[in-house]
């Protein structure tokens, strides 16, 4: 079991603003998680493109642009720094918005996605991971934003 | 026997999860023995992939296609050792927190597996 050869150059890091560590600590559960939903979200809609587009083009599309939106905030959390955790910011408020309009949607009106995707019935399929996942995010970016604690 | 071993995998899994969780709740990051239960759990799950792929060479069809079974056998493969990777880069309660995060992950691949396979009617 070594230690990664980067933990050392961690050290300077945390003399950096706040925002360079929104990939340490609770960030990095969140990394793992958006990385394993992003590949999930891909994969699914990847799979459902080439099998059967036209059954339900409107679902599988979603489902390709909620894989975006998870890249997008694993990259910026990898990343680190000011801009990328705005980037992370707009991301996990899209994906809010997102998760609670096709969530509400799947419920009032099921008929419009006659095929499920991540965010269907608020993401019940996946433990309601993708609701849950936004809301830690935007807590843990605003926390993260402020000056480190001694 | 297929649907042994994915039960199999599963409560490990969970176990993994809840020993990680347990680790996290009192602020410890993963120490070697959690190492040694993260390879035994990704063993599993090898063993699991290749009776699946044994019983898929011999014209057995899974009941939802067979894209989708192989797809989720090999992220069932690379969960744990995923986790395993993020934890050794985060050497915190977090880090325990994250392979928490992918025993609980693989569970709930192993509830699909089952279903994707048409478990309990082979």
């Amino acid at each position: 079991m070594s230690e990664p050869a980067h933990e050392a150059s961690g050290a300077p890091a945390a003399n950096e603003a706040g925002a360079g560590r929104i990939g340490r600590g609770p960030g990095r559960l969140l990394l793992s998680l958006y990385g394993v939903f992003t590949v999930a979200a891909v994969s699914r809609s990847l799979v459902q493109m080439i099998t059967k587009f036209h059954d339900a083009p409107l679902a599988y599309v979603l489902s390709a642009v909620a894989g975006l939106v998870y890249a997008v905030i694993t990259v910026a959390l990898r990343r680190g720094g000011e801009a990328a955790r705005r980037v992370a910011l707009v991301c996990c408020s899209a994906e809010l918005a997102g998760v609670l309009a096709v969530g509400t949607f799947t419920l009032v009106d099921p008929s419009a996605f006659p095929d499920a995707t991540v965010w269907s019935d608020f993401g019940i399929g996946y433990l309601f991971l993708p609701l849950l996942l936004p809301v830690a995010g935007l807590l843990w970016l605003r926390r993260s934003a402020r000056p480190q604690q001694p | 026997m297929l649907d042994a071993v994915t039960i199999t995998v599963s409560v490990a899994a969970l176990l993994l999860a809840a020993w990680c969780g347990f680790a996290a709740f009192h602020d410890q990051p993963t120490k070697d023995w959690h190492f040694i239960g993260m390879a035994v759990v990704t063993v599993l799950a090898l063993v699991q992939l290749v009776i699946a792929l044994v019983k898929l060479s011999r014209g057995e069809k899974p009941d939802q296609g067979t894209l989708i079974f192989v797809s989720y056998l090999v992220g069932a493969a690379c969960t744990i050792p995923a986790a395993a990777f993020m934890s050794l880069t985060e050497r915190t309660r977090w880090g325990s927190a994250i392979v928490a995060a992918g025993g609980v992950i693989l569970a709930v691949l192993e509830v699909r597996l089952f279903d994707i396979w048409g478990g309990g009617s082979v």
